[in-house]
This record gives structure tokens, sequence and C-alpha cells, in this order.
């Protein structure tokens, strides 16, 4: 055990000294100590279609190429997204199957059972509340002292938006957020949180969303475009069991909340990082529009998607055999230079922004990718009409977890404009 | 060298001659007829150059492969002229196509 530490250690201090064989970017500490990029660097220079003999989740390959990644995603007929698109095994005794971890033809209905919510008409119609909400957010900020941006602004407004989304009760919003953390944490994922611990948080969860459904249920559709009256009243999910009920409400949860967090706290860390890029956009505000994309590439907030082989399959000159789990390591293929100009670099202002994997591609492909790109654009605006600076005083700090790629802390101080 | 017409929601026309064999979606990004986004450039895995083809010419296009299929029906908004541009090559026979674009693309 302590050999492996040890070897471990190395890796994280220096990916290019350890042998290939110990060099396993699926342990929670790559990312918490944002050394993931070393790894895949290493990775993509001598194999980028690895195979993994052992880690905490077991044997996998690593797929790190953006092209490899685009192919392996599209062909959803030999790589299955079930029996789940995380390493993690299902746990026999406690499944919540969802339609992101489900294939044609079942993911088709119930994805298509919730994706209204998401239709252009009612961002449309969601743009106005966004905006007034983060102006309030922001105008509430504390003004000389420093404050933990993830949670009163990340969290806040991903949190308010999902409320809205599934019309939960508002006062109550933080249990979303609660439930979120819960279901992405816990220790068979490598992350902090006991597993019994974390099946009592989901079924706390399911039990809250149980009463809203039967609430709904029945209801004239015209009333509810939220998604629990959404699937409570369509006849592809209104059987759906509960864990299945509990599944698709983890993947909302987590899709609508998990990932805009991390990319709105990344985009003020990364301007720090970079202040060529923020004087380029407080000089032209109209930057936001290709900054917004850059910030979901550069953040990569699911730093992978995992598939499962359902026959031999050849890449790059490797025989992935039937059974075997691959993650499409999105946040590798994101820097992948024979794809990406400098991808090392933050550039707000890049050509084509929008072709990165953050989203993934293919049937699977994020359904809220333009909600996400829409919060985070009405936010920018808003800051840049108060602030001159949100300034990073601080080391951010990152979470256990090498699924989620997310801040748990962000310390900043507010420098409003004159 | 043919020529198609993208119409974009609002109404503006733009004619833009293109080569044969390059699909309308490049066509119009590189002439940059707004409307299309084509995030996976081309690999028919994004569905953002969703198009609206005019009906007149919707004989004239090769049939809609599986993969094509799958992508344009996660499409709430999805149309019997539904199209996505990349999967539409242009040649001789589509000179004068009529394209519509849609209010938004996702």
């Amino acid at each position: 055990m302590s050999e492996a530490i040890s070897l471990n250690q190395s890796a994280l201090d220096d990916p290019w000294s350890v042998p290939l064989s110990e060099l396993d970017p699926s342990q929670p500490a790559v990312f918490q100590t944002d050394s993931q990029f070393g790894f895949f660097e290493r990775l993509r220079a001598e194999d980028p279609v690895h195979y993994h003999e052992d880690s905490i989740f077991g044997p996998y390959w690593s797929i790190t190429k953006f092209n490899d990644i685009m192919a392996v995603d599209k062909d959803h007929k030999r790589f299955s997204s079930d029996p789940g698109i995380t390493l993690t095994e299902r746990q026999a005794d406690f499944s919540t199957p969802n339609f992101i971890s489900m294939d044609p033809p079942k993911h088709d209905v119930q994805r298509k059972a919730v994706t209204g919510v998401v239709a252009p008409v009612n961002l449309a119609k969601l743009e106005p509340i966004i905006r007034e909400r983060a102006a309030n957010i922001l105008d509430g900020l504390p003004i000389g002292e420093t404050f933990n941006w993830v949670d009163h602004v990340s969290i806040e407004l991903t949190t308010q938006m999902l409320a809205t989304l599934f019309d939960f009760p508002f006062e109550d919003r933080r249990k979303l957020t609660y439930w979120s953390d819960m279901a992405t944490s816990g220790e068979l994922a490598g992350g902090p949180t006991p597993e019994p611990a974390r099946r009592a948080a989901m079924l706390e969860c399911l039990d809250y969303f149980q009463r809203l459904w039967r609430e709904r249920e029945g209801v004239a559709p015209d009333v509810g475009i939220d998604l629990i009256s959404m699937m409570a009243n369509n006849p592809d999910t209104q059987d759906m069991d509960p864990m299945e009920y509990l599944g698709n409400l983890i993947l909302l949860i987590v899709g609508g909340n998990d990932t805009t967090r991390n990319s709105i706290s990344g985009g003020v860390l990364f301007l720090n990082e970079n202040p060529d890029q923020y004087a380029k956009l407080r000089a032209n505000p109209a930057l936001i529009t290709s900054m917004v994309p850059e910030i979901i590439r550069y953040q990569t907030p699911l730093t992978y998607m995992r598939r499962t082989a359902l026959e031999d399959v050849e890449l790059r000159g490797k025989t992935i055999r039937k059974g075997d789990k691959l993650a499409m390591w999105y946040v590798s293929g994101n820097r992948d230079e024979e794809v990406i100009d400098r991808p090392k670099d933050f550039i707000i202002d890049r050509a084509n922004p929008r072709h990165h994997l953050s989203f993934g591609f293919g049937i699977h492909r994020c359904m809220g990718n333009r909600l996400a790109e829409m919060q985070l654009r009405l936010l920018w605006e808003e800051i840049l009409n108060r602030f001159e600076h949100v300034e990073v005083v601080g080391p951010p700090e990152r979470v256990q977890s090498s699924f989620v790629r997310g801040y748990s802390d962000l310390p900043v101080v507010v420098h409003p404009k004159r | 060298m043919p020529s198609v017409k993208f119409i974009e929601h609002n109404g503006k026309e733009h004619v833009v001659e293109g080569d044969n064999g390059d699909s309308l979606m490049v066509i119009a990004t590189s002439n940059l007829v707004p409307g299309i986004d084509a995030d996976c450039g081309g690999e028919c895995s994004c569905a953002t150059c969703h198009v609206l083809v005019d009906d007149a010419w919707m004989d004239k296009l090769s049939p809609i492969s599986e993969t094509e299929e799958s992508m344009l029906d996660l499409n709430p908004d999805r149309e019997p002229n539904s199209r996505l541009s990349c999967q539409i090559p242009l040649s001789d026979d589509l000179d004068g196509i009529v394209v519509n674009l849609p209010e938004f693309q996702y």
C-alpha cells in the first residue's frame, strides 16, 4: 500500500518520471492537485489509446486524442453507455438507471420527454429571469472583503436556475446543491462521502421529489413546463419505477448544476491567470460570445465519459475487447495540439471556439449546452457592467473527483467600477 | 460554380457560390452566413447545422443516413424538411437550392 502511494506521489510530482503503467489519471488526487495535464500530455504522446491494467475502478482504456474521442463518442452502436457513463461500477442493490446511461431506443424516448425544457423558445423566456437573478446576486456581494465566489455566485446562480427548471420550492433550493454534491462524491468513485451516507441522501432526494411528482401527476401539460411535470405526464416516462426516476433526477441535477457552476468559477480563475485576456475583455465586452465556449473548453467540467465496448474494436492498432471499459478523456482531447491551436493557452477570441469536447458529441451530447452558454454569457455581461476586477486573492480548492473537475473554494475580492 | 440561397430566420437572403462536393454547412460558414453553428465541424454529431430545405428541392437530396437520422431525431423542433447541412454536398444538380435557417441551433 505504501509503495502504491509513493508511486502515486511521484507521478503527481512528475508524470514523465514513472513507468507508463503507473500513470493512472482516474485517481481523484490527480485532479484535486490539478496535475492532470502532464498525465495526458504524456499519454497523448506515447500511448494515446492506453490500457490501464488496474485502477480503483478495475482495468480500463484511456482515449486521449480529440479525433479518437470523437470517433468513439459517435459510435454508439459499438460503444454502449449502458451500464453507466462513469468508471464506477453500478451497484446491483442500488441501481439508478437514467437516460444518459442507456442506448437507443429507450434513451431517445426518455431524453425527448424532457428536452423541451431547454428548447430555444423556453430559453428565450428564461433569459430575462436569469439576467435579473445574476444582477441581484452580484449587487448583493460584499465589497472590500474576501469571500468564496463558488458559494456566493457560482452555486447560487446555477441552483436558482435548476430550481426554476424543476419548479422546485425556491427556499429549499440548496437541497439540490447538496444532493448533487452527494451524488458525485461517493467513496466508490474515489470521493470523500461514505456509501451509506450517499445512499441516504439519494433516498431523501427521491422522497422529496416523489411528493412533487404526486402533486403534478395528471395536471394539464400546458400548466407545467417544468421537468417533473414533463416526466409525470409523458406516456414514455410516467410509469418509471422510483429508482429510474431517481436516476433521471440525479442526471438532470448534476447536469444542470455542477457543470455550469464550475465553468462560472473557472472563468474568473482563468481571467486572473491571464491578465492580458482580462484586459482584452474589458476593452471589448462583445468578446463574451467567444469567451464563453473557450471557458467551457478550458474548464472541461466533466473530465470524461465512459463507454463499454459491445464488440472487439481496433483503434490505433490496439484491440479493445468486448466488455472493456473506456474513458473518453474530454479534458485531454480539449488540449490536443493536433486539433486545437495553442491548446494550453486561454484565448477569449479564438476562431471556432465551440469546436471542443466538453459537451460530448453524438446522441448523448449535452442537451443543456445552449442554456449553459446563456447563463455564462448573461453573468459575464452583468459582471462587466459592475466590476472593474473580480480579483482572485488565494489559491482555489478543488474537489476530490476524477469525473467532476470543480472547485469548492475560490477566494476573491470584487472591485466596483468607478 | 453552383450557388445556394440561404434564408435567415428574419428573411434576409444570402446567395453564395460553392465548389461541388463542399457541404452546405462549409459553404455557409466560409461565407459568414449567420445561423449555422456547426460545433462538431462536419462530423454529423452535434446537429447545430440544422436547416429546413425548401420543399421543391427535397427530392433531389440523397437520403438521410442512419447517423443523421439519430441526430435529427433528438431535435424537438424537427420538421419534415429538416436536414443537417453538413450532410448535403453541393452538386450541379443542386445549383440554386434554397434552404431556410432555423431561429436557433441547439
